[in-house]
């Protein structure tokens, strides 16, 4: 018994330039606003840029850019609409607002089917927001999408940034790329450089907690307007 | 047409599976098809037909419908997936990502969406059959 699917998803990504995984060991560090602002800027750029949440059981990038009302088009494939300037692809789209409780081969079934059937374009960047775990996603993107690379986001904390070592050591001993590590939501200094880059990952660098980052969510004007998207403008020429 | 999208995948992996066992010719392709994702065989049909290589010119292809079928985790009642009786947005959640089922179907004993799908989930090459050199 083989697995049909397996075959095409690098087909399915051929026309896509860059890939990149913005992942952390820990949840609740701001992965997913930084992968839903990272697209926006680079878009802003000029850059055409897919973004995928990959975050099955608790997707949140369509509410972080406040996308709804679009669907993906069904031809010889599913492809994903534009949303915000972006190419969007969630599970949300099927599971709507209700909760999708899947364990996890059952997570890995859905990625491998999504990856298999999903048509993207022509993209220079494809930004994928990875759940927060070092398990059957990350084990499955890197199996199945070779040329992926990592970003690591993580905030001050020892405890996050002990679970994003972790990763990193995992990844760099998989000789799996990985871009660099962004230090999120600094309250008062940031603390990881010398610790990055003693784990042998270059350190991107940071951005300053923002009061007012919630009161914008949903909004990608404001977004945009946000202490938090300027600073992270200023790290996207590492990407 | 996420049929199209499904037969690619089936032909491009017959074709490695072949090239892996030394195949000149293919004869014969097995499908099986589970009922949970609800797939349309005429359309997938049509798909393989118009994808259809060199290699498996004059192949047949057998589509094998299997059974969806749960068994939940917390109470062990098993039950079968009847297509009629989830609604068509369902129906079509379902089709495109199998998995869906966790968000809209329960066990019917106890109410849980923690259940396995023991068969038919969704498709699978079954076998590939064909001709050597020497045969």
């Amino acid at each position: 018994m083989s697995d049909p699917r397996i075959e095409v998803i690098e087909r399915r990504l051929e026309k896509v330039e860059n890939i990149i995984a913005v992942s952390s060991g820990k949840g609740g560090v701001g992965k997913s606003v930084v992968a839903s602002t990272l697209s926006l800027e680079l878009s802003n750029r000029g850059h055409s840029v897919g973004l995928f949440d990959l975050d099955f059981t608790s997707p949140s990038t369509h509410v972080i850019l406040g996308i709804q009302d679009v669907f993906p088009d069904e031809e010889y494939g599913i492809i994903p609409p534009l949303a915000k300037g972006l190419r969007y692809m969630s599970i949300i789209f099927y599971a709507l607002d209700r909760p999708a409780p899947l364990r996890g081969s059952e997570i890995s079934d859905a990625i491998i089917e999504v990856l298999a059937i999903t048509r993207w374009e022509e993209l220079d960047y494809l930004i994928i927001d990875m759940p927060p775990e070092m398990g059957d996603a990350t084990l499955d993107v890197i199996r199945l999408i070779p040329r992926i690379k990592f970003l690591m986001v993580s905030t001050p904390s020892k405890v996050a940034y002990e679970t994003v070592r972790k990763q990193l050591t995992l990844l760099i001993g998989l000789d799996v790329p990985v871009i660099g590590v962004i230090e999120n939501m600094v309250m008062h200094s940031p603390r990881l450089r010398s610790q990055v880059e003693e784990d042998g990952a270059e350190y991107l660098g940071s951005t300053n907690y923002d009061p007012v980052l919630e009161e914008a969510l949903g909004d990608i004007e404001r977004l945009k307007k946000t202490a938090m998207y300027a600073e992270l403008t200023k790290i996207v020429h590492h990407i | 047409m996420h049929e199209w999208a499904l037969a690619e995948g089936i032909v491009s992996t017959a074709v490695r599976i072949a090239e892996d066992e030394g195949l000149l010719k293919i004869t014969e392709i097995v499908i099986d098809i589970g009922e949970l994702q609800q797939i349309e065989h005429e359309i997938l049909m049509f798909a393989l037909e118009q994808l259809r290589t060199p290699t498996m010119k004059g192949a047949r292809f057998v589509l094998k419908p299997i059974q969806g079928r749960f068994r939940c985790k917390v109470c062990g009642e098993e039950w079968a997936f009847i297509p009629e009786t989830v609604d068509k947005e369902v129906s079509e959640a379902i089709h495109f990502v199998p998995e869906m089922a966790h968000v809209y179907i329960k066990c019917p004993q106890c109410g849980s969406p923690d259940f396995d799908v023991t068969e038919g989930r969704g498709v699978w090459l079954e076998s590939v059959k064909g001709l050597k050199r020497d045969e």
